[in-house]
């Protein structure tokens, strides 16, 4: 594994950190046989600096998903410890994991599975102050009308299902009932794949907008390593469970160490090499 | 292998808790077989204590049970009063009869539910669909024994059907006139029967296959020019079936139990009467052994849509 | 639509696909919506690789399912598809099934799902040869394996014997294209067919529609909203916006020296920039929404940086821009 994270970063100026984290999955059943396990995550070292734009870059199936439910405490490692801004959340007890939880939200990429169908969008941003308790009443229906004002969708469409909103709308409804509870920590599933080119665009201007008022800090989950070389400050590669890479964007994308990096990054440059020799006017 | 063991122990374990309730039951319902006996001045009440220390009723419920459990695996499965024989032999026909008419019944309803269904969920919507939607709430809403009735007033008026039970005096020895005969008599049971499930079945498989249309792997198909009725059955049903196998397992399981009412007023020897006649009077041990025989074919019947599940879908046999 | 007419009459000879004036709309008579495809045309040539460039909304997956006839009942279409000698728009459910898959073939989005999870792989492409040849069971599967075999799958037994499930996605995309080009259609429609897959898969599946392209001529229509994905690859590319074709030409000619704003703006999105004071990246301004409403003028107006007055108030139509370039726009740059 190469990583040049400890070079120039304090310790505690990383928001989360995992040491050695390891998870594996099981197929139970009637039919079972025990000797059929995945190894979804294999001693997994990984650290995101606070306020940064850390990338995580993967094929399905290498683990990505994995490593952001475990850090978004919707499951538990089987081995490894994962710290969230110095305090240890890896057996930790159920209350102390509910004081932390409005602190790293999590916006996933099938925004019409992510959403229920029959919630309003009103009702669907304000659930989460609804279940803290945070406001009540006509105070949530106000809130998440802030909320959507501050996503960029209209007030006028607290109403309406889901369904009826666009993709590109539905990334910011999952955006904006993400940034309800005003987390420090943002994971965004694969929450760009998908969508036009011009909607990615827009969302990540709303996503650098959001992270500069509201000092986020974001994990980008992502196989599309073109995109977001162009916004990630960190990116980490990872391959069958593991981290393959880790570094500075510059560095990662200008001279990967690992093979599996550079078979990445080489499919993409094809294509941009192409595009770029038609954009200048050379024939097919 | 391992499999097939744990649903057998799970299956007996079963079987002992119903026999346990059946008796806890049995004796928390006041009165007993020879009570009636009671009523008689003639009979003295020594007596009757002697004859039900004769059949050992008057025993602790633990004994009762465990000289029941004996006799089961002896294979009497208990005594009926009533009718002065082991419950076996009792079961035995009466069983056999109920199979034939819910057999016949289940497969006929399958039968004409399974293309129902699925003609009716390519139309959905449509005229057609609507008409049978209506058509499958009315009958749901008119009670069996309404439908029985009906027919059986049809049979007496038009003499062409016979009104009720399994075989006509002089029905003949032929064979092929037995059989003739044989199918007269399941007309009105049967198409009571088959009316009844009519509705459940014939929606559960609509709506099975109107969701598997949905899927995308349908629309492809239809794009490579896949016929219509291609589509349906050699697509669509195949992935509606999940549910309808498991509906079907339940079919199976209730073969026994769900003809009770029809085989009553029709007059079919079948477990149904005899269930009846033997709850009303007390005779336990004929109740138990009907109601373990049941039980049985529930295991069975759940054990045999696991298995179709099985070779149904290849999903389920990666697990 | 006159010159567009005439130019489809000029080089009518060759042309594989004539599609003129198809205007399709969803819901029925009552409801006012806007139609998903207005008055389009396009000419594709035997042996092509054209490049559909659109975003949602664009229509671009209306035209795919009306060149196969796969609209839903409650859609209005007018207009003409002719496929070789055969108006196909006044074909019957018998016509289109014999059309579709052996004269015209279509991949989805997602090629996984494309196929039933119950049945083996090489029974489904068998399955696609049956509906259109009378051939025997071991015929269909001897075929079924070349076609493995023709989209560079190894182990073609194991596979055809297989269920989806059990592949693994790179083997389950060759297997969806395999189906398609299973009675070697003239034309395959690709719609969408990499969106939201690995840069590396993604690459291999347009590889393979070219050496479909390159070994068995099959024309291509390839349906995308990233115009990086058709250089080197597609010839021309046909951009659409709200249900028009607002620009055409040859790859190279359209990206290096686009005409149409709509086709500018693309064009810089794709490389993906932060403006260096803003650290915002660029975009189109505007939404689709807004284009949907106008009723008078040019549909891209309302987000256009390059409007005047008689955008508003005109629609514009296509034009001849240079040989072999069509643009539907009053400004467009030279």
């Amino acid at each position: 594994m190469s990583t040049d994270t400890a070079a120039g970063l304090a310790r505690n100026s990383a928001l989360v950190s995992t040491r050695e984290l390891s998870k594996q999955y099981r197929p139970a059943g009637w039919f079972s046989r025990n000797s059929f396990a995945i190894d979804a995550l294999v001693d997994v070292n990984f650290e995101i600096p606070r306020g940064s734009v850390t990338a995580l870059i993967g094929e399905s199936g290498s683990g990505k998903s994995t490593l952001a439910r475990c850090l978004a405490m919707l499951e538990e490692p089987d081995q490894g410890e994962i710290y969230f801004d110095g305090q240890k959340i890896t057996g930790a007890t159920a209350r102390d994991m509910a004081l932390l939880r409005p602190r790293v939200q999590m916006v996933f990429q099938d925004s019409a599975g992510a959403l229920n169908p029959r919630f309003s969008a009103a009702e669907i941003i304000a659930e989460p102050l609804r279940i803290q308790k945070w406001e009540t009443g006509e105070k949530l229906r106000e809130r998440a009308c802030e909320l959507m004002k501050e996503v960029g969708l209209s007030p006028d469409w607290a109403d309406r299902r889901p369904l009826e909103f666009s993709g590109g709308q539905r990334q910011r409804l999952g955006i904006a009932r993400a940034i309800a509870l005003r987390p420090a920590f943002l994971i965004l599933d694969e929450s760009l794949s998908g969508l036009d080119l011009s909607t990615q665009a827009q969302i990540l201007n709303l996503l650098l907008d959001l992270q500069a008022a509201h000092s986020l800090t974001y994990l980008v989950i992502s196989h599309d390593i073109g995109l977001v070389g162009e916004v990630a400050d960190f990116i980490a590669v990872m391959y069958q469970g593991k981290i393959v890479e880790h570094g500075s964007a510059e560095r990662v994308l200008n001279n990967p160490r690992e093979v599996y990096t550079r078979q990445l990054l080489n499919s993409v440059r094809v294509v941009e090499t192409a595009f770029r020799a038609a954009h200048a006017g050379a024939g097919r | 292998m391992k499999y097939l063991a744990r649903r057998f122990v799970h299956g007996f374990l079963l079987l002992i808790g119903v026999s346990l309730l059946c008796f806890v039951f049995s004796d928390l319902a006041p009165g007993g077989f020879f009570d009636e006996m009671k009523l008689n001045p003639q009979v003295s009440a020594e007596t009757i204590a002697g004859i039900r220390a004769q059949y050992g009723i008057d025993q602790p419920f633990p004994v009762r049970y465990l000289r029941w459990v004996q006799s089961v695996v002896r294979g009497e499965w208990g005594y009926s009063f009533a009718y002065n024989s082991p419950v076996r032999n009792l079961l035995g026909t009466r069983a056999r009869n109920t199979l034939i008419l819910a057999t016949v019944a289940t497969a006929l309803a399958w039968l004409i539910s399974v293309p129902l269904g699925v003609w009716l969920a390519s139309r959905a919507g449509k005229w057609g669909d609507r008409a049978c939607l209506a058509g499958t709430s009315l009958l749901t809403s008119v009670p069996e024994i309404v439908l029985v009735l009906a027919l059986l007033g049809f049979a007496v008026r038009t003499h062409w059907l016979p009104v009720g039970g399994m075989s006509s005096v002089g029905s003949g020895t032929v064979l092929r006139e037995k059989a003739v005969d044989l199918l007269l008599h399941l007309v009105i049971p049967t198409t009571v029967l088959v009316l009844a499930s009519l509705p459940i079945l014939v929606r559960h498989v609509r709506s099975s296959v109107i969701e598997a249309l949905k899927a995308p792997f349908i629309q492809a198909a239809r794009a490579h020019g896949i016929s219509q009725a291609r589509l349906l059955f050699h697509y669509a049903l195949p992935a509606a079936a999940k549910p309808l196998i498991s509906l079907f397992g339940l079919s199976v399981a209730g073969l026994l139990s769900g003809g009770l009412l029809v085989e009553v007023v029709t007059g079919w020897p079948g477990l149904g009467p005899l269930l009846l006649e033997s709850s009303m009077s007390k005779d336990i041990y004929v109740v138990v052994g009907i109601v373990m025989f049941s039980t049985l074919f529930m295991i069975f019947g759940n054990l045999l849509a696991d298995l179709l599940l099985f070779v149904a879908d290849p999903r389920v046999r990666a697990e | 639509m006159g010159e567009l007419a005439s130019n489809l009459r000029s080089s009518d000879a060759n042309a594989l696909l004539r599609v003129a004036g198809l205007t399709v709309n969803y819901g029925s008579e009552g409801r006012a919506m806007a139609p998903a495809l207005r008055g389009l045309g396009l000419k594709l040539v035997a042996g092509e690789i054209v490049g559909i460039l659109g975003e949602s909304g664009s229509g671009k997956s209306t035209l795919a399912l009306s060149l196969l006839g796969l609209l839903p009942a409650n859609c209005r279409v007018e207009g003409s598809i002719r496929y070789g000698e055969q108006e196909l728009l006044s074909l019957d459910d018998a016509g289109w099934r014999e059309v579709r898959g052996a004269g015209i073939a279509i991949i989805f989005q997602e090629p996984g799902l494309s196929l039933s999870p119950v049945l083996r792989v090489g029974d489904q492409i068998g399955e696609v040869i049956r509906a259109h040849r009378k051939t025997t069971r071991r015929e269909r599967e001897v075929e079924a394996k070349a076609i493995l075999e023709q989209v560079q799958l190894k182990d073609v037994d194991r596979i055809a014997a297989a269920y989806p499930h059990q592949l693994s996605s790179g083997q389950l995309h060759r297997v969806a294209i395999a189906q398609a080009l299973a009675c070697r259609p003239k034309i395959l429609i690709a719609d969408e067919p990499t969106r939201a897959l690995d840069p590396t898969i993604q690459n291999e599946v347009i590889d393979l529609l070219r050496d479909a392209n390159r070994e068995s001529g099959t024309a291509i229509i390839f349906i995308t909203h990233n115009p990086a994905l058709l250089a080197g690859f597609a010839d021309r590319a046909i951009v659409m916006y709200a249900g028009q074709i607002v620009e055409a030409g040859p790859v190279s000619e359209v990206f290096s020296r686009p005409h149409h704003p709509y086709t500018q703006g693309l064009l810089q999105l794709s490389f993906r920039n932060r403006g260096f004071d803003s650290g915002r990246f660029s975009t189109i301004p505007g939404m689709l929404e807004d284009s949907l409403k106008v009723t008078q003028g040019c549909v891209f107006e309302p987000r256009c940086h390059a409007r005047t007055p008689i955008c508003r108030n005109e629609t514009p139509t296509e034009m001849v821009a240079e040989p072999g370039r069509r643009v539907s726009c009053f400004n467009h740059v030279n």
